[in-house]
């Protein structure tokens, strides 16, 4: 018989703390030496850095418009007074003064329809008549001539409604060209697919700015003599085309996901091609590439900038209109960025949450 | 099958699908012409020259920086040229530096250190949603107005001066001994590579892996090492000096070729981590933990299962982000760095030829692009999975 | 019902490019057009203080402008009718070229390349130029030849470029260009200190020192002018009439100045017996109908923007903020350039 004491195993300590602070900091900061020496330096260089940035930002900052003051700075602290004393021309560009407050209602509509056109609740066919209505009023408001409103041509547009309405129209106008195109590009007709695909490479492969260029200095040429398109339309057709071919890659995307038997199945009812686009595959295929769709809307939105190359003064031209022709708010450029950076940020961040959002509650019924 | 009887009726899909693009080419093709035959009519009305024969023109003006020597006497073609290599060394320093930048930020968005991850994800948030034109305005004005102008230009190291006309640094002077050294590079490259199949070949047969790394770099170094020594270890540097105007000799960079090199690679860094976290969070954690059951090392597993299945999905996304960078590097033009687009924009001011110089603009991006997209094909294909 | 819509869409779609060819067929003349939309379309600087520059009401001044308002003074009897649209120095040409406008006053520079192989025309030096440098004091250089090393800031898109390498290869002296693409931006950089000079048309850096610079004293413009700059408004090719409708729109300003016309006497002169007068004011022959005008065209030019010494004055010379001497720019008499051939 085997008469050898049975010795347990020395139990092993208790784990420590799960909750609490410590044990949040342990476990996020100091799971070990590696751990702690990054937490460490990071934690250095946020001591370092910080206090002078604040310094800078906020405590020595000159937040009234006076010149004098804020020169005296000498860039010790920031000057947000250049914002106070100009943000109406960085705003709304050269917009008459006095008529700003259309510009104003303007954008402030545009926004409000797309909140509206976010909120789940609100979307039906109507949200597209309520579009259509939205953009019309938008273009009577700025540019005037009715109700009693003073007419204001185009080249005085500028700031922010031009940068909405460039990237929501270009957005706009560009979804149908690129659904056509990406079903164009999944079309069994050879030569179809062919000018899809060259157009997309085309596009794709080029910068923006050569397409603005050509918008702008180019497309005159290409018109008969006497057909003059304003320079507007004309950036406006190439941010659209430009948009267009990269939408036409995210809908295709979607178009590949849909299962082969999607199709099949459409056929075995007697669906015609068309009605089998329309009822069967789009609402799936784009169900699926929602938070694509926005990312391209951000992207074109941030591209918007790029027009203030070709002289449109949007958001960022007005910045260079309201300081590079002060001498003397001219040295405080830097702050004017970081402003007109932070509502590009607002409106980008704010798009891309959503973006997520949708991602979590749209595809619920697909989630695995 | 149906019947192979033509059927011409509009109800046979087959001739409706040729309609179809009958309309479409045809379309299209009216749509060209229509605006080729107004260009080509306008011109003729209007005396305008054209043709690409400028192109062997001088073009009469300077270039502020360029890897080669250009001179105003020098024909358009050769400017155009200096334009692309501009753009592609801006390019290529953007690609390492993003990469750099963007691999660890992305990998810093996974890491167990709530400071580290809080702050990349900060990073990326922020960068990411502002435009990248008013970032490379940014740093052009920040490096413009905070650096002291080159009369009293920061000399932080010796032979390191850095003011408003750019930095400059020492380089080593070029002699024959440097071509040895290079030769010994060469060398030193093959003998790696001999050892690598030696090594893989070595392995295959007995099953004792050996290191395959460290011991090429070594190889490597050492055959540089090896050159550098038979050619007369040369070692003359040339120094900038500080002149009464400005910073002459050395190697030197502008700050626009600094605001752009720093601004797209910051910029494109956001996208690239994004695109680093998704390939490294693709990979399903029970392939890190059946690599440790089938007894591979930390670094085995990491370089035999992780990485390749990593990288399948990095790399195409990832080239697109280099494509992207090469192709905001056209930005340039807002803050005066000489790349491609502002070549071509000062020759079509000086000849008028607006049609030819964007045309030119357009095939070169075109060229780069399509070019990008055959090897990442090749890739793909390389590095698809082999189903049986 | 499918086979309907698609013969419905082709023919519509021939229609419209049948349309668009016939729109295609005939251009407008210039000054019929010009009638007929009631407007003359000016191309000018988007903002060069003294020449052409918007003020925060949006109205446009400088003598670019002023030369449009005669015009359209002279072709339409009202100042106001112009519609303006401000060009940088890559749209200019084309946005000519295509029709988009009717002239371009933007302080252009003639040469013969622009005359020659763009399909424009130039009509009448309105301002005589040339290209300098301006300076920070503190860097003490009082002459070009100093500029050796310099980085030079310049402005795309411009002759500027070209003289600048010019005249540093003829003097054997090395520099680099610093290159920007807009107006802005070149002003910008330079005053934060990237370039040691800045080079442009000599009426440039007059209205950058005194418009652009914190503080004009800080800045010297070098004395050395490296380039001849004569400066005016060009037309398209292919329409001789509005040409020299054009031509004779500045010449009668200058002749207006020569004869003592002012923007305040214009009325009483009405009833002046010298014969030059009376033509020039259309009170004895009528010079317009030669034209294609009305006989008081020069009459109504000169009561809206003044004679060209007035509009000279006004804009940029001793008296407004630009400060530039007459020099080149007087008349003919009085030891300047400014030599208009006679109306008659």
């Amino acid at each position: 018989m085997d008469t050898a004491l049975h010795t347990p195993v020395i139990a092993r300590p208790p784990p420590a703390h799960h909750v609490g602070v410590l044990a949040w900091l342990r476990k996020n900061l100091f799971a070990d030496w590696k751990n702690a020496l990054a937490t460490l330096t990071v934690g250095a260089m946020l001591v370092y850095w910080l206090p002078p940035l604040v310094d800078w930002a906020i405590v020595r900052a000159v937040a009234t418009p006076d010149n004098d003051a804020c020169r005296a700075l000498e860039h010790t602290g920031a000057c947000w007074g250049v914002i106070a004393e100009k943000y109406r021309l960085i705003l709304f560009g050269r917009y008459p003064f006095d008529e700003q407050w259309r510009p104003l209602v303007a954008t402030l509509l545009m926004v409000a329809m797309l909140v509206a056109s976010c909120t789940r609740v609100l979307w039906s066919r109507w949200l597209i008549v309520a579009w259509i209505a939205v953009l019309a009023v938008f273009f009577v408001l700025m540019r005037g001539g009715i109700w009693g409103l003073t007419p204001v041509e185009t080249a005085r547009w500028g700031g922010v409604p031009l940068t909405m309405l460039l990237s929501t129209l270009s957005i706009a106008a560009g979804f149908p060209i690129a659904v056509l195109v990406a079903l164009g590009r999944r079309s069994h007709l050879p030569a179809i697919r062919a000018l899809c695909i060259v157009y997309v490479e085309l596009i794709r492969g080029v910068p923006l700015i050569s397409v603005l260029f050509m918008a702008s200095f180019m497309f005159p040429l290409f018109m008969p003599p006497g057909i003059t398109v304003d320079v507007l339309i004309r950036v406006l057709v190439g941010i659209t085309l430009f948009s267009a071919a990269y939408l036409a890659e995210v809908v295709r995307g979607g178009l590949q996901a849909i299962p082969k038997g999607q199709h099949e199945a459409a056929a075995a009812m007697g669906l015609s091609y068309w009605q089998t686009q329309r009822k069967i595959v789009l609402p799936q295929a784009l169900r699926m590439v929602v938070p694509s769709i926005m990312n391209s809307f951000i992207s074109t939105f941030k591209d918007t900038s790029l027009v203030t190359i070709v002289s449109l003064y949007d958001l960022t031209g007005s910045l260079a209109l309201a300081l590079g022709g002060d001498a003397n708010w001219r040295q405080f450029y830097l702050e004017g960025y970081l402003f007109i950076g932070a509502i590009y940020w607002l409106f980008c961040f704010s798009m891309s949450r959503y973006s997520q959002w949708v991602e979590r509650h749209l595809n619920v019924g697909y989630a695995r | 099958m149906r019947s192979k009887r033509r059927d011409w009726s509009w109800r046979s899909r087959a001739v409706r699908g040729l309609i179809y693009q009958l309309v479409a080419v045809a379309a299209i093709t009216a749509a060209i012409w229509f605006l080729a035959h107004n260009t080509l009519e306008n011109m003729r009305v209007r005396g305008i020259q054209s043709g690409f024969g400028f192109l062997t023109q001088p073009a009469g003006f300077d270039i502020g920086e360029s890897i080669f020597a250009f001179d105003s006497a020098d024909p358009y073609w050769k400017a155009f040229l200096v334009g692309l290599s501009n753009t592609l060394r801006a390019a290529l320093v953007g690609i390492v530096l993003t990469t750099l930048l963007g691999t660890l930020i992305g990998i810093g968005r996974l890491s167990r250190n709530f400071l580290i991850r809080k702050l990349c994800t900060g990073y990326v948030e922020l960068i990411r949603n502002i435009p990248v034109l008013i970032q490379l305005l940014m740093w052009y004005f920040v490096l413009n107005e905070w650096l002291p102008p080159v009369a009293d230009a920061l000399n932080p190291f010796p032979g390191i001066f850095l003011s408003k006309s750019g930095m400059s640094f020492p380089v080593p002077e070029w002699e024959h001994g440097h071509l040895v050294t290079l030769g010994g590079l060469a060398l030193g490259v093959a003998a790696a590579w001999l050892y690598r199949r030696w090594a893989g070949a070595a392995f295959l047969r007995t099953g004792i892996p050996r290191p395959m790394f460290w011991p090429a770099l070594a190889i490597v170094i050492i055959g540089a090492l090896l050159g550098w020594v038979a050619g007369g270890s040369p070692t003359a540097l040339e120094m900038p000096i500080r002149n009464e105007l400005n910073v002459s000799g050395g190697g030197a960079v502008t700050p626009e070729f600094l605001a752009v090199a720093i601004g797209l690679s910051v910029y494109t860094a956001a996208f690239v981590a994004e695109i680093v976290r998704s390939g490294i969070q693709s990979v399903p954690w029970g392939q890190t933990e059946a690599a440790g059951a089938l007894g591979l090392s930390r670094g085995q597993s990491l370089k035999l299962v992780l990485l390749p299945q990593a990288l399948r999905v990095i790399i195409p996304p990832l080239t697109n982000q280099y494509l992207n960078l090469t192709k905001n590097s056209s930005l340039a033009v807002a803050v005066g760095y000489p790349d491609l687009v502002s070549i071509a924009n000062t020759t079509l001011n000086q000849t008028g030829r607006a049609v030819e110089c964007i045309a030119v603009l357009m095939t070169v991006y075109l060229t780069l692009s399509l070019l990008t997209a055959a090897l990442m094909n090749w890739y793909n294909a390389r590095s698809a999975i082999r189903e049986r | 019902m499918r086979q309907r819509t698609v013969k419905l869409l082709a023919a519509s779609l021939l229609a419209s490019a049948g349309a668009l060819l016939a729109a295609s067929a005939h251009a407008g003349k210039t000054l019929d057009a010009i009638k007929q939309r009631d407007q003359v379309v000016c191309g000018v600087n988007t903002g060069l203080a003294g020449f052409s520059a918007a003020d925060s009401q949006g109205n446009w001044n400088g003598l670019d402008v002023d030369i449009c308002k005669a015009l359209a003074a002279a072709v339409l009897g009202d100042a106001k009718k112009v519609k303006w649209v401000p060009l940088n120095a890559q749209q200019r040409f084309t946005a000519l070229q295509s029709g988009e406008i009717d002239i371009l006053s933007r302080n252009t520079t003639f040469t013969l390349t622009r005359d020659a192989s763009l399909g424009l025309f130039m009509t009448a030096v309105t301002y005589y130029d040339g290209q300098g440098f301006i300076v920070a004091k503190k860097s003490k250089i009082t002459s070009a030849k100093q500029l050796k090393n310099a980085e030079i800031c310049v402005q795309s898109g411009t002759t500027t470029e070209k003289n600048l390498t010019d005249y540093f290869k003829s003097i054997n002296v090395k520099m680099k260009p610093v290159v920007f693409e807009g107006f802005e931006a070149s002003v910008k950089a330079f005053f934060a200190g990237r370039c040691q000079a800045y080079t442009t048309d000599a009426s440039g850096l007059a209205s950058i020192r005194n418009k652009e610079a914190a503080k004009p004293d800080d800045y010297l413009i070098l004395p050395e002018l490296i380039s001849k700059e004569p400066l005016g408004p060009m037309v398209r090719r292919g329409d001789d009439e509005w040409f020299t409708i054009v031509k004779w729109a500045i010449y009668a300003l200058l002749e207006a100045e020569e004869y003592g016309i002012t923007q305040a006497n214009v009325d009483q002169m009405k009833s002046s017996t010298e014969p030059p007068i009376q033509r020039i004011l259309g009170t004895s022959e009528d010079t317009g109908k030669l034209l294609g005008l009305d006989k008081e065209w020069a009459y109504r030019e000169i009561k809206a923007v003044g004679n060209y010494g007035e509009i000279f004055d006004r804009n940029v010379g001793p008296t407004s903020a630009l400060k530039l001497p007459r020099g080149l720019n007087n008349l003919w008499n009085k030891g300047g350039l400014q030599y208009a051939p006679p109306i008659r």
